[in-house]
């Protein structure tokens, strides 16, 4: 399979200070990437410049390419909206809306105007808690408050909602730090199934989730991409002394 | 900086299975010993001391199995508890075959003496030095010996054929040593064994230090 994304000698700068250094990596269509480093790497960063989420800093600048089937997301037309419609985005922390879980997931579908009609807004809203697998847990409840299910069952709906405006390609950053071992192995199932259908690069902390879930590993360290290998080489013989060294605990 | 929780346990191991491929040497010198010295007092030590093998190799099978659980090894870390894991056995059979040798030794010394088989004290020479280098690069990590060490193997199994072959002679011209040529060559059968068990150890120091699995590689 392509490349979903690919991203070459890519800088990014808050204000004066350089954040990331001249990254080049490309994201395999279908395939999960994991991106690891000890805090301040620059991991979460460089996730945030893939659907342009860092614009919302006045400071933030970026120079080199990132292309998504080609296209350079960084060209002076895109449409940043569209743009994060097919990037769509997980957090650390489950940020639903102050509304039902229906409406959490209906939300996105509305304002992109998605659904032909009410029926077909229903439809979307269950094949998208579905693929959350989450559906079985609030089909019953589907007008309660979003904020009455667990933080493992938030976590999915927001997984739900964005699945749900029909994205390529799904960036998640640490979307299971907060979570119990019993939802943390729900959302990493969720994650190996979904690479079905979508890219994703997972944000983690967690070593052994990245070596569970992912199919390849990039290793960041202070601002630079030190190694980028297949999953399975990073965590049994990796080529650098330093991804050896972290991730067997030495720093980080 | 070598403070992780994981490396005072990674360090226990490795004393551990020293221990164990110490135990192993003694084991297979002094039953070569019983026998070209005749001392079958010695042959029972090396039977009676089995047991301790036995037992290091659970222990060290336990503390591979928790260090795994409990402290999640990768990289490096991983091929360490893999490749102690997967030669701790190969050294307690390496022991076994010691204690058939020294089985042999008890009953050839009640034989009358046959004439001494130059190749057969040549092959548990090269077996013994085998082992000594063998662990010497388990330790040192150094692949570039263990690769010399199975080339060795071919000395052993050279000198197998022509001990097989004198003894086979020594069989038809003189029935009376039938018994003794008979347990010679079940010594020179585990001589050769325990060379390819060394072969496996090397093959497993290089996984350690290079993370390739040479084993039934063709130029292997």
């Amino acid at each position: 399979m392509g490349n979903k994304i690919e991203v070459s000698n890519l800088n990014f700068y808050y204000g004066k200070a350089q954040a990331l250094y001249d990254i080049s990596l490309a994201v395999p269509e279908r395939e999960v990437v994991a991106f690891i480093g000890p805090s301040g790497c620059g991991k979460s960063t460089f996730l945030r410049t893939l659907n342009r989420m860092n614009d919302t800093i006045p400071s933030a600048r970026v120079d080199g390419t990132v292309t998504i089937d080609g296209r350079n997301i960084y060209a002076p037309d895109t449409d940043v909206v569209s743009l994060r419609r097919r990037v769509g985005m997980v957090f650390q922390k489950s940020n639903p809306f102050p509304k039902s879980i229906f409406e959490n997931v209906a939300y996105g579908i509305r304002i992109n105007r998605i659904h032909q009609n009410k029926a077909d807004l229903a439809e979307r809203v269950e094949k998208a808690l579905r693929d959350a697998a989450l559906w079985d847990e609030v089909k019953d409840r589907l007008n309660e408050s979003a904020y009455g299910i667990s933080g493992g069952q938030q976590q999915r709906l927001c997984i739900a909602r964005a699945l749900a405006v029909q994205p390529d390609i799904i960036l998640m950053d640490e979307p299971a730090s907060a979570l119990d071992p019993i939802a943390t192995q729900k959302i990493e199932e969720l994650v190996v199934e979904l690479k079905n259908n979508y890219s994703i690069v997972i944000v983690t902390h967690n070593m052994q989730q990245a070596a569970r879930v992912s199919d390849k590993t990039a290793f960041f360290m202070l601002g630079k991409l030190i190694e980028y290998n297949s999953t399975q080489k990073m965590f049994t013989s990796p080529d650098e002394k330093l991804t050896e060294d972290y991730i067997t605990g030495r720093f980080g | 900086m070598e403070n992780r929780i994981i490396d005072h346990q990674l360090g226990r191991l490795k004393d551990r299975i020293l221990l164990l491929g110490g135990a192993t040497e003694t084991a297979l010198n002094r039953a070569m010993e019983s026998l070209a010295k005749r001392n079958s007092e010695l042959a029972q030590k090396v039977l009676d001391e089995d047991k301790i093998i036995n037992e290091m190799e659970l222990e060290i099978d336990r503390m591979s199995v928790e260090i795994i659980a409990l402290h999640q090894p990768a990289a490096h870390d991983l091929r360490f508890v893999i490749a102690v894991a997967k030669i701790t056995p190969i050294l307690e059979r390496i022991a076994d075959h010691a204690c058939n040798i020294a089985e042999s030794a008890l009953i050839l010394n009640t034989e009358p003496p046959i004439k001494e088989h130059v190749d057969l004290s040549r092959m548990a020479q090269v077996a013994a030095e085998m082992l000594r280098s063998a662990l010497d690069a388990f330790t040192a990590e150094d692949s570039e010996v263990s690769r010399r060490v199975i080339e060795r193997d071919k000395e052993i199994d050279e000198g197998y054929h022509r001990v097989f072959g004198e003894l086979l002679e020594s069989m038809i011209d003189d029935p009376t040593t039938t018994t003794s040529a008979a347990h010679l060559l079940f010594v020179a059968k585990h001589l050769e064994r325990i060379g390819d068990y060394v072969k496996d150890i090397c093959e497993l120091n290089v996984y350690l230090r290079e993370a390739v699995f040479i084993k039934h590689s063709p130029k292997n």
